[in-house]
This record gives C-alpha cells, structure tokens and sequence, in this order.
C-alpha cells in the first residue's frame, strides 16, 4: 500500500507540473502578451518594454515559467488590476462558497442516485426503469442553466415557495439562510444525478450477472439480502472512481449554478473575470481548480483502493 | 458492403428508440437549413416596435427583445448550434484519434509523455478551460469550433490509445513492421480503422455535448457575437426574461436543445448496441 501511495502521489505532482505548464503557455498565448492585457490596446510600445521590465517579462522564458511556479506554490497568483485585489484573496473569499455548493450538490447527487440505479437495476425493464431512464436521460441531455431557469420560473415566481438568487456572506451565513441555497443545490444535483444513476445501474445490472449472485440465490437468499449483503459493495466502489472522474465536469456545473442565480463562488468571480478580461484572475482560478481536480482524483483512487484489495494488490505489482 | 456492416444497419435499426433519434434529427435539420425557405423573417434588422410580442398571427412564437421572429430565429439559430457540433466533434475526434493512435502504438515512454499531457489537459475543468480560450481569442464561429476542439480530443485520446496497445501486439500489425512498411502505415493503415468504431459512438456523443457547450457559452455571454443567432444566445436574456413573463423566449429555444441533444445522444445510445462486438449475434 505505502508503494501504491507514493507512486499515485509521484503521478499526481507529474500532472500538476504538466497543469502548471499548460497554464503558463496559455498566459503567453495571449495576443501582445500580459503587459497589453493589463496595460490596454493603447500602451506605447515604450510603457510595455517597462512593464515587461518590471515584472520580468523580458526574461527567457523557462526562467519566468520557474519564478511564476515559484510564486504559485507559495500563494502568490499575481494581482488583479481590474478589481484592485490580490488574486489569492479572491479566491479565498470564493472558494469556500463554492466548496458548499459542490459538497452538497454532489452529496444529495450521490444519496440519491445511488437507491435510483439499484431500484432500476433490480427491476431492468419493468415499468420503473424505463420511467426513471426516461427522466435521468433527459436531465442529461438537458444544458444546467436552462434547468435553473425553468426550476426559478416555478418553484421561485410562479409559486413564490424559495428565493429565485443565492444568499451572499461566508458559507456559515449562506447556512443560515438554507432557502436560497435550495434551488441552486437542487440544479446541480439533478444534472449529477442524472448522470450518475446511469452508472450505478449499469454497475448494478453487470453485479446482479455474475456467478457470486447465482450462488448466493441457490442458497435460498432472498433478492433484497443479496442486493444488500453482496451486490451493493461490489457495486458501489466504482462510484468512488466516478466520483473523481466527474470533478471537472461537476465544477463545470456548479460555474453555470453559479452564474444563473448570481452565486458569489470562484464559478462566478471567473464568468465575471471572462468577461472583463481580467487574466491575472482567469489563470489564477484555472490553476487552482485544476489543483482541486487532480487531488480530488487522486483522493478518489486512493479510496477506491482502500475500497477494494484487488486493486491494491494489482496496482502494487504493477 | 461486408456483413458486419449489414449487421450493424440491421442491429441500429432494430432499435426503435435509436431509429426514433435519427428520424427526429433529421427534421430538427430540415426545419434549421430548409425552414428559412419557407418561413422568411429578417433576422439583421431589428425593430422595436415590434419587441416582445406575444405568440399570435404573424409570429406564431412571438418576438424577442429586438422585435425578431422567434420561430425564424430558431430555425437560424440551430444551424450554427448543428453546425459547430458536428465540425467541433469532427476535428476533436480526429486530433484525438491520431494522438492517441501514436501514444498506443509508440509504446513505451513516448506513450507515457504523450499521456500524461492528456491526464493534465483533462485535470482543467473543461467549462473553465473552453471560457478561458473564448476570452483569448474573439468569439466567432470559427474560433469557438476550435475552441471545443481543443477542450475535447482527450476522450477519444485516451479511447484510441487503449485499443492501439491492443492492436500493436496482434499479428496483422506486427506484420508491417515485418514486411518493412514505417510506423506510419501501420497507424493510419491498420490501427486506425480497427479503432472505426469506438470512434463513431464517441464522436456522436461529442456532438450532442458540443452543442450543448456552445449553448452554455452563448448562455454566459461569450458565443458567437450578434447578428449570429444560436439556441443558447437566444436564452441569455435569462433572469430578466422570465421576470417579465416572455415565456416563449425560454421554453421553445429549451426545448429544441433538449430534443436535439436527446435525439443525438440515442443514436449515440443505438450506434454503440449495434457496433460493439459484445452485443454482436
């Protein structure tokens, strides 16, 4: 296990610098280079060459590329000149916010999806799977922000029951006014769960297959012992797999949540950041969410390894 | 045609739901491109006399906030929405499938380099990576096809590599490098079209995600600039829209995403029963 761990940590550093490395290209992809972002199209020539100066822009590239990790990694993502702040404060005003969106969106996605696979997968094509497939197939073909539109037109101005924007404030304040936070949690579990469930009744239906379940039913076992007793963990663990899979696409999601009831997370200081064309802040986000995503990855395998031995082992021997 | 391309026609049409799909795209398509012939509404000029006008004679969906035909409006609008699907889908998964047929059929620590490119790229969310390109560079068509494109070839990447580290130990391929035929023809030659059909059923489902993609972008202001219509900029009035009661600025361009979307992702679903060797009779 100690090997397993440090050589899916060792991958996941590789990755990281990769990230980082992509970033920084992506910064100098820019048209006339950072100085023009931040300067504007009317710069003279001359204010540039100072600014490049300055921030050592005119140094060789591999060099710049080290002292901007070097920053990064100790929290420095540069300043934003459009709203006057450091980025790092930015996003640890934002990040929090959006760190409860996302944990709770995926929390109930999960809860719920997992009972709906296994419901439809032990009743495969009755009545109750084509239903339930019917309805998770089209939240899955359906895009989020036209989902929060429809969710706020009836549940917020037709019938009047929640509040149509989220609550501002840190995350314990947004917590103490739970109304607000119903219907963008709501959004982002409904599109997660309909892509989830999927799994988890494929995974199911592949379990119910094979030759363990046949055994335990000549046994005598009753259906819902062995769903319960053997299924279900078998089942269950590549969820865990999905659930670091889905993270890009999932703070996809929440960026769209966000814009569409004027969440006041990283997903909307970045919207907002693409639109002003604020660069110190659309890298510093890529950056850090990218960072999210690949210890989230890395912390969903190594659970999924903890779930399950024949991974570890295999893993290990590699 | 070979039997196994007959037995995948028959399987595809076999499926009712899958057949269902394909007949729905194909009207989705002749309302977009032959619709305009029929229903001619001005889409450059706008008129606010005639803004917001509920559905009624003359517009049977309505106008929008710029007195444009809603009806006419859509039918332009998903020509881009299909359009920027499909090419983005094309090029995503040819870039993919060549990366990924090399990375495989390389081996070895070119196969490893190549691939830890595709696990970092694939770490950036795509929604953060795809804003971050459509705030470089103006939004145009063009550039948000590639944009998708570039947010999107590491599935098939990673698809083709998996089935080329299969195929470049099998004999017909080693046999190239036996018969003295380059790297080269072995990729294009024999890895490549084993690979056909992951890549059809990929490259459906990348259709229906790109669309919804640039629907979302359009959403968040950073589509394709005016007069260019498209499903989702017809929904960026959003909040407002709804506030005001304009329900067929919402529903009807809902919609039609939602149909196509489910349309493409059941060919998606049908293609994928009828090419997989496992279901095969």
């Amino acid at each position: 296990m100690g090997l397993f761990l440090l050589r899916r940590i060792g991958q996941a550093l590789v990755v990281l610098l990769i990230v980082s490395a992509v970033i920084f290209a992506l910064l100098h992809f820019l048209p006339g280079g950072p100085a023009r972002a931040i300067l504007g199209p009317r710069a003279t020539p001359q204010k540039i060459a100072e600014f490049n100066h300055e921030n050592g822009y005119d140094l060789a590239l591999p060099l710049q590329y080290t002292r901007w990790l070097g920053k990064a990694v100790h929290g420095d993502l540069g300043f934003s000149y459009k709203r006057n702040s450091p980025v790092s404060t930015l996003l640890k005003a934002t990040v929090p916010r959006t760190l409860l969106l996302v944990g709770l969106g995926t929390l109930i996605a999960v809860l719920i999806a997992i009972p709906v696979g296994i419901i439809q997968a032990t009743r495969r094509n009755r009545v109750v799977d084509h239903a339930l497939t019917t309805v998770t197939f089209t939240l899955y073909s359906m895009p989020s922000f036209w989902l929060g539109l429809i969710l706020i037109e009836v549940f917020a101005i037709k019938l009047g029951w929640l509040p149509p924007d989220a609550p501002t404030g840190s995350p314990l304040e947004m917590l103490q006014n739970p109304a607000g936070l119903v219907l963008p949690i709501a959004t982002l579990s409904l599109v997660t769960i309909a892509s989830f469930s999927r799994y988890v009744r494929a995974s199911t239906v592949e379990q119910l297959e094979q030759d363990y379940v046949r055994t335990a039913r000549a046994k005598g076992l009753r259906s819902g012992a062995i769903v319960r007793r053997h299924v279900l963990r078998n089942a269950l663990s590549p969820v865990v797999t999905l659930l670091g899979l889905s993270l890009p696409w999932i703070l996809g999601g929440s960026l769209v949540v966000e814009a569409v009831f004027n969440f006041p997370g990283t997903g909307f200081l970045f919207w907002n950041a693409a639109q002003a064309q604020d660069y110190p802040v659309l890298l510093g986000v890529v950056l850090v969410v990218s960072v999210g995503t690949v210890i989230g990855s890395l912390l969903a395998d190594l659970g999924y390894a903890f779930l399950d031995p024949r991974v570890r082992d295999q893993i290990g021997a590699k | 045609m070979n039997t196994r391309t007959r037995d995948a026609i028959r399987a595809f049409a076999d499926n009712r739901l899958s057949v269902i799909g394909l007949a729905v795209l194909v009207l989705i398509t002749l309302f977009c491109f032959l619709g305009p012939l029929f229903w001619q509404t001005d889409q450059i000029h706008t008129s606010l006399m005639d803004a917001f006008l509920p559905p009624g004679p003359g517009h049977p969906l309505g106008t929008d906030d710029l007195g444009r035909d809603v009806l006419g409006r859509l039918m332009v609008g998903g020509r881009i929405s299909l359009i920027v699907g499909l090419l983005a889908a094309i090029i995503a998964t040819t870039i993919g499938a060549l990366y990924g047929a090399i990375a495989g059929y390389a081996g070895g620590p070119v196969d490893s380099i190549l691939m830890r490119v595709v696990d970092a790229v694939i770490s950036i969310p795509t929604l953060f990576l795809i804003l971050f390109v459509a705030a470089l560079a103006a939004p145009t068509v063009t550039t948000l096809i590639l944009a998708i494109a570039f947010t999107s070839w590491l599935v098939p990447a990673r698809l083709v590599r998996g089935e080329a580290l299969t195929l470049r130990n099998l004999d017909f391929v080693r046999m190239v490098r036996v018969l003295g035929g380059g790297p080269g023809r072995a990729v294009t030659r024999h890895v490549l079209p084993n690979t056909i059909s992951t890549l059809a059923v990929n490259a459906t489902f990348q259709v229906a995600d790109a669309i919804l993609i640039i629907a979302t972008l359009s959403f968040l202001g950073l589509g394709p600039r005016p007069p260019a219509a498209n499903w989702g900029g017809m929904l960026s009035g959003g909040l407002d829209t709804l506030y005001s009661g304009y329900w067929w600025l919402i529903y009807p361009a809902g919609l039609l995403i939602v149909v196509t979307v489910v349309a493409i992702n059941l060919i998606g679903d049908g293609l994928r029963d009828a090419l997989s060797p496992r279901s095969a009779r």
